[in-house]
C-alpha cells in the first residue's frame, strides 16, 4: 500500500494497536480532507462521507491487497461502493491510497475533473463500477464475486451499502443470489447510520429486524462498531477466513461521525459548512487526533 | 452483392445464436451465459449441458441479471446475459445504461423473442421500443440481425469488441438471405440491391420482406434499393447517404418506428440529406393478435412496404 506513510514499516505484520492507530491517523487526515473538499467545491455529502469514513479508511490502509501500480490486476481485491454518492469518503481514500495524486482532489466537482460527483472508472484508476443511483453496486458485486467463484480465484470482494439503500429491490435480488451461489468471497459492509436522505430509515421505510432479513437470504450477519478501527480490522481479518456463505457486516455509524454538530443529523446529507463551521470542525479533528 | 434470392426453409434465429455462443464458449474460457430462468426460451439447455459452470443462472430477477453481468465482466469474463428483451431492456434499463454503457463494462446483452414475437400475449410481452431506448444511451452498440447468418456473425463481433452491445434476436422465421456472406462489422450495415428510384432501408425481420416488396416493385419499373441496416448504433451514415441520393427513404422494422430504425434515419437525415420519407413500425401499443397477424396488419409486409413506397413516389399500385 501506498498510502503516505513510512515504507519501511509493514503495517499488515504490526501489532494490531499499530495497525488501528495508522488506521485512525489515516481516518482522520480523510475528514479533514473531504470537509475541504466540499467547502471548496461548494456541494457535497459530508454526512454519508462521515459515516463511511473509518470503514473505508480502514480498507484501504490495510486490508485491501490492491497495488495502485496496477489496478486491473485480476487478483486484486475488489471494493464496490454501492452508495455511490459518498465521494469525498471514496476520493481521499484512493488519493491516500496512491491511485491518483493528493492534489487532484482539489478539483472535487470542477469542470472536466475525473472527480465527479458519483465514481466513474473510466475516469479514475481503482473504481470497479459506476455507482450513484442506489442499489447497483451490490449486484455488481455478487457478479464480480462469482466470476471468481467460477475460476477458484482466493481475492475478497468487499462492498459498502448505505441502509437506506436497501430500500431498493435490486439489493434483495442480489443478496438472494449471493446466499444460493454460497459466496463464500463476499462481504457488505451496511452503513447502518440509521439515517437517510430526509429522516430516519425506521421513520420511512422500516428495515428492522435487518439482521433476520439478510440471515433468511442465506448470510452470515455479524455486527461491528463502524468508529472502531481496531473492531473493523478483526472483523475485516475474520471476513477472509474460508466460509461458505457471504457475510453481511452491519456497521453501527452514525452520520456526521467525527464533528460535533453534524452527528446524527439528517440535515447533514446534503450541506456545506460555513467558514465559522469548518473552522470548528477542523478543530474538533484536530483535538481527536491529539488525544 | 448478388440479388437476394430467400433460401428454401424458415428459421429460427435463436439457434444461430446459440450455436455461435457455444462455439465462442468452446475456444473461449471467458465466455459465460447469465440468464433469468430463461435457459430454455434463450435455448441454452446444450451449452448448460457442456459447460455447466459457465451458466449462471439468476433466477426471475433481471435488474441483479445485468449487475452480475457487469460484475463478471470485472472478473474477467465475456458474459453474453439473455433473456426475453422485454424483460431485460425494459426492467433493467437503468442497469444496462449505468453498469454497462457508462461503466463500459464488457456485458453483450441478447434481447431474445424480441419484436412482437410473443404476439397475443400482448404489449407487456412485446419489445417494440427496446431500440428507441437502448439507442439514446451513449456507448451501447444496438444490433438487429436479419437472419441466422447475420446472427452469428454478430455474436462474434459482439465477443470481439470491447465494450457493451445488445443484439436483438428474434424468434419469428425468417429465411436465410442468398448474400455475399463477406463479414459482418459493428457500424456498417449492407445494400443488399441496387436500386436508384427509392431505398427501403430495413433490418431484423424486415430485411427479407423489403427484398420481396423490391421484387413487385421491379416488376413495376420502380428501381428500389435495399439497405440492410443492422446496426442501429453506431449507424452506418455512409450507407445512408448513398440511399439518400435516390430522394426517397421507407424504412421498415418490427418495432415503433418512433426512435427506432426509422427515427435514426430521419434524425440523420434531416441534418445531412433531407429527402421524403415514411417510416414504417408499429404506432403502440399493439391489438390482440399472433406476431404474423400483427405484421400484416401494421402494414410490416412485403405488400405493405411496397405500398408504403408507390404512395412516396406518388405512383399507384401496379
Amino acid at each position: 500500500m501506498k498510502d503516505g506513510s513510512d515504507p519501511s514499516t509493514n503495517v499488515s505484520e504490526a501489532p494490531e494497536n499499530l495497525r488501528a492507530g495508522h488506521v485512525r491517523e489515516r481516518a482522520n487526515w480523510m475528514r479533514r480532507r473531504l470537509l475541504r473538499m466540499i467547502v471548496d467545491a461548494g456541494q457535497g455529502h459530508p454526512g454519508g462521507d462521515l459515516s463511511a469514513t473509518d470503514i473505508l479508511a480502514t480498507l484501504y490502509f490495510d486490508i485491501l491487497r490492491i497495488d495502485p501500480a496496477t489496478p486491473q490486476a485480476p487478483d486484486r481485491d475488489r471494493f464496490v461502493m454501492s452508495k455511490g454518492h459518498c465521494t469525498g469518503a471514496l476520493y481521499s481514500a484512493l488519493a491516500g491510497a496512491g491511485f491518483f495524486p493528493e492534489a487532484e482532489l482539489d478539483t472535487y466537482l470542477q469542470p472536466e475533473s475525473r472527480l465527479n460527483g458519483h465514481p466513474n472508472r473510466t475516469y479514475l484508476p481503482g473504481v470497479e463500477t459506476n455507482t450513484g443511483p442506489l442499489g447497483h453496486g451490490l449486484p455488481v458485486a455478487v457478479g464480480i464475486a462469482v466470476a471468481a467463484q467460477i475460476d477458484g480465484a482466493d481475492h475478497h470482494v468487499f462492498a459498502l451499502t448505505g441502509d437506506g439503500e436497501l430500500q431498493e429491490g435490486s439489493m434483495w435480488e442480489a443478496a438472494m443470489f449471493a446466499g444460493h451461489r454460497g459466496l463464500g468471497n463476499l462481504t457488505v459492509i451496511v452503513d447502518r447510520n440509521r439515517l437517510q436522505q430526509g429522516a430516519g430509515t425506521e421513520n420511512t421505510n422500516a428495515l428492522e429486524p435487518l439482521a433476520d432479513k439478510w440471515r433468511a437470504f442465506g448470510w452470515r450477519v455479524e455486527g461491528v462498531d463502524g468508529h472502531d478501527h481496531a473492531a473493523l480490522l478483526a472483523a475485516f481479518d475474520a471476513a477472509r477466513t474460508p466460509r461458505e456463505t457471504p457475510l453481511c457486516l452491519i456497521a453501527d455509524t452514525h452520520k456526521g461521525q467525527g464533528v460535533s454538530f453534524m452527528r446524527d443529523q439528517a440535515g447533514w446529507h446534503h450541506g456545506v459548512p460555513n467558514a465559522e463551521q469548518y473552522a470548528q470542525a477542523i478543530r474538533e479533528l484536530e483535538e481527536e487526533m491529539d488525544r | 452483392m448478388s440479388a437476394a434470392v430467400p433460401a428454401t426453409g424458415l428459421f429460427d434465429c435463436r439457434d444461430a445464436y446459440v450455436r455461435a455462443v457455444e462455439e465462442l464458449a468452446a475456444a473461449d474460457p471467458r465466455i459465460v451465459a447469465v440468464v433469468n430462468d430463461s435457459v430454455g426460451s434463450s435455448k441454452l439447455g446444450k451449452f448448460r449441458d457442456r459447460f455447466p459452470e459457465r451458466l449462471v443462472n439468476v433466477g426471475i430477477a433481471e435488474q441483479n441479471m445485468v449487475g452480475v453481468g457487469a460484475g463478471l465482466a470485472n472478473g474477467g469474463k465475456i458474459p453474453f446475459v439473455s433473456g426475453a428483451s422485454c424483460f431485460l431492456t425494459a426492467r433493467a434499463m437503468e442497469q444496462i445504461k449505468a453498469d454497462c454503457a457508462y461503466s463500459f463494462a464488457n456485458v453483450k446483452l441478447c434481447g431474445i423473442s424480441s419484436g412482437v414475437a410473443y404476439g397475443e400475449l400482448g404489449a407487456t410481452h412485446h419489445s417494440i421500443e427496446d431500440i428507441a431506448w437502448l439507442r439514446a444511451i451513449d456507448r451501447l452498440a444496438v444490433i438487429v440481425p436479419s437472419d441466422p447468418w447475420e446472427t452469428a456473425a454478430a455474436i462474434k463481433a459482439a465477443a470481439a469488441h470491447d465494450g457493451p452491445v445488445y443484439v436483438r434476436i428474434s424468434r419469428m422465421p425468417v429465411p436465410e438471405l442468398a448474400r455475399a456472406r463477406t463479414r459482418f462489422a459493428i457500424g456498417k450495415g449492407e445494400t443488399l440491391r441496387e436500386g436508384g428510384d427509392i431505398a427501403i432501408v430495413a433490418n431484423g425481420t424486415l430485411v427479407h420482406r423489403a427484398l420481396a416488396a423490391a421484387g413487385a416493385l421491379a416488376a413495376e419499373g420502380v428501381a428500389a434499393r435495399v439497405v440492410n441496416m443492422a446496426s442501429i448504433a453506431p449507424l452506418d451514415t455512409e450507407l445512408l447517404a448513398e440511399a439518400a441520393k435516390t430522394g426517397a427513404i421507407v424504412t421498415a422494422e418490427e418495432g415503433l418506428a418512433r426512435g427506432g430504425l426509422g427515427g435514426a434515419v430521419a434524425e440523420w437525415c434531416a441534418e445531412h440529406a433531407p429527402v421524403r420519407m415514411r417510416l414504417l413500425g408499429f404506432p403502440g401499443f399493439l391489438p390482440t393478435g399472433s406476431a404474423a397477424w400483427l405484421m400484416d396488419r401494421f402494414g410490416l409486409s412485403a405488400d405493405g412496404i411496397a405500398t408504403a413506397a408507390r404512395e412516396l413516389l406518388g405512383l399507384r399500385a401496379g
